[in-house]
């Protein structure tokens, strides 16, 4: 099968010189990533993992301090301008366009950025309006739209030139729950529509990633820490048991486990609003549990559930990393 | 080749139709780019006739007054606007689309030209109304000519100063503002800009519009002896190559701009 997005050896640094001192940030740090044409292709990673930076020089906005990348096989340092006809971005919480426009003018300004012609982009349009269920704000303005309408009004514009590859930077950020589900099902049907479509889709939600994705690659400071399938992904936890272990807010603990035998990893979830904090712990074995417990209640916390999972792109994650994404972002 | 020519002139209706259509939507305009304007406009012509100078300088002003939304459209709409694009999320798309920068360039030009030439008949036309302004124009394709040629190089100009906003930021505020008051004097508006004195002139020269303003004055008004800087045909063959001068600058600046911006990172980074 064809390659529609092929990393080699990819490194960015950023250079900041607060203070007059010159200092370097390495955003992506050697990455390689083969992306095959037809896949649905997940950059799962923390707020500052290099998601962005990675897709920002995929789209021809940056260059790579060194290695390579290509799109459909083209140099997007070399050949810019050809990478172009073949692609489109939409970033989540994007507020592009002018505020004077209807959404129907927005969506046919930016078709003629790509040289489709009017009759042509119309018709995409009204089309695309009917699948997401803005045909009744077509005629409004777009500084009107609530945050989830302008989220569709961004995948129309993003599909609206027909690209070979889709770059998709957090396109759920911000929306609730069923716009969410909404925006993953028009993703889902225009992958299924050609065999020859790609889409890259960034996320830090794992769910996301797990229902919507083919192949998935973990990106952590930089690094791409794994690539695989999520099923493929998960088997690596085959041999090991994970629990979810549910107290009142244990905010003030540090690395309370790490004397049990038996323990790998833990993560948590505090919910300060509900007052508790949820611990995901990965064991060898299952009967560890009754010690993981048994230290949360030396250490004063009330144990409330105690719930075997099975594995999840987040264990796989913590499994990898050694913390979940929510303590990565929350550090 | 075909294919991009079309694109990219595409791009240029459709950048110009956000400019027409956006103000023909907020009607306030009316009131603040030609009422204002000629409140200000009537103020020199009062102090021309309390002077008790010839009617002419009355039509001197006017024409001033008109030209000058130009360039105030060059300087907040044009140079400006890449910064307000950046800070929307528009100029990262505008830079992942197959086509050419200057297309989105010209097309704001395209689409500031149309709205600024509306408030420029309409001071024109109150001049002649409310003061009894008299063209005497007996050149008119020379006087379009020039008007052709100046506002190509304004506006090539403009889009030169755009390529330093891309990356310069809210800095390029700074550059914006030397410029806009500076140019009132230096730009000779509402004065013939010879009595600056031969070498402010010659400096002036630079900015399109005192040449061009220049000429046009001669054209217009030829009966005054308005002390011309240079004869019309010099003024229209130095705008020429001014012209030419500043597309190919800006052509090769936006080139040089995104291509550094690209590797400082600094293009689509907002709140600069």
């Amino acid at each position: 099968m064809q390659t529609a997005i092929d990393v080699t050896n990819l490194r960015r640094e950023f250079k900041s010189m607060a203070r007059g001192k010159g200092r370097v940030h390495v955003a992506l740090d050697h990455v390689d990533l083969q992306v095959r044409q037809g896949e649905l292709f997940g950059l799962l990673g923390p707020n500052g993992a290099g998601k962005t930076t990675l897709i920002k020089i995929l789209c021809t906005l940056l260059l790579p301090t060194s290695g390579e990348a290509k799109v459909d096989g083209i140099d997007v340092m070399k050949e810019p301008h050809r990478v172009r006809e073949r692609i489109n971005m939409v970033s989540g919480g994007e507020h592009s366009g002018y505020g004077i426009l209807t959404v129907r003018e927005h969506l046919w300004l930016f078709s003629q950025l790509y040289g489709v012609p009017t009759k042509l982009a119309l018709k995409r349009i009204e089309e695309l309006l009917e699948v997401l269920g803005l045909k009744s704000a077509a005629g409004e303005k777009i500084a009107t739209l609530s945050t989830g309408m302008r989220q569709k009004m961004n995948l129309i514009r993003g599909f609206v030139c027909d690209p070979k590859v889709l770059f998709l930077d957090e396109p759920t950020l911000g929306l609730d729950v069923q716009v969410a589900r909404e925006v993953r099902n028009v993703i889902r049907n225009w992958m299924g529509r050609s065999s020859e479509k790609t889409m890259l889709l960034t996320t830090h939600y794992m769910a996301e990633a797990e229902v919507l994705c083919d192949r998935v690659a973990i990106i952590h400071r930089g690094r791409v820490v794994a690539c695989d399938s999520p099923e493929n992904l998960k088997k690596l936890l085959a041999h090991e048991t994970v629990y979810q272990v549910e107290t009142d807010l244990a905010l003030d603990l540090v690395d309370p486990f790490q004397e049990i035998s038996g323990f790998r990893r833990y993560g948590t979830e505090h919910k300060a609003n509900a007052g508790t904090t949820r611990f995901q712990v990965i064991l060898d074995r299952g009967a560890e549990v009754a010690h993981i417990t048994r230290r949360l209640e030396q250490v004063g916390k009330t144990v409330r559930t105690v719930t075997r999972t099975d594995p999840t792109l987040e264990d796989v994650f913590l499994h990898l990393v050694g913390h979940t994404l929510t303590d990565e972002d929350s550090a | 080749m075909k294919t991009r020519l079309s694109t990219n002139l595409r791009a240029i209706v459709a950048r110009s139709y956000v400019r027409i259509v956006g103000g023909n939507r907020e009607l306030s305009w009316v009131f603040f780019e030609i009422v204002l304007p000629l409140l200000n406009v009537s103020a020199y012509v009062f102090v021309y006739r309390a002077l008790g100078a010839s009617p002419e300088y009355e039509g001197f002003v006017i024409l001033g007054g008109a030209m000058l939304a130009y360039w105030l459209n060059v300087l907040w709409a044009m140079a400006s606007q890449f910064y307000w694009e950046k800070e929307m999320g528009n100029l990262e798309l505008f830079l992942i689309a197959p086509i050419s920068r200057m297309a989105i360039l010209l097309g704001m030009a395209v689409g500031g030209l149309f709205m600024c030439s509306v408030r420029a008949a309409s001071i024109l036309v109150m001049g002649v109304v409310l003061f009894g302004v008299k063209f005497q124009v007996e050149h008119w394709w020379t006087l379009g000519a020039t008007f052709v040629v100046t506002m190509v190089a304004l506006y090539g100009l403009g889009m030169l100063l755009s390529s330093l906003f891309m990356l310069l930021g809210r800095n390029g505020w700074k550059l914006s503002m030397v410029l806009q008051e500076p140019v009132y004097l230096a730009g000779g508006f509402y004065f013939p800009v010879k009595y600056l004195g031969v070498a402010t002139s010659v400096v002036a020269a630079v900015i399109p519009l005192t040449l061009g303003m220049d000429a046009m004055r001669q054209l217009c008004f030829p009966t005054l002896d308005t002390n011309p800087l240079l004869p019309v045909g010099a003024e229209l063959a130095i705008l020429t190559v001014l012209a030419v001068v500043f597309l190919w600058c800006a052509a090769v600046s936006l080139a040089h701009m995104e291509r550094k911006g690209r590797e400082s990172g600094r293009l689509t980074m907002k709140w600069q």
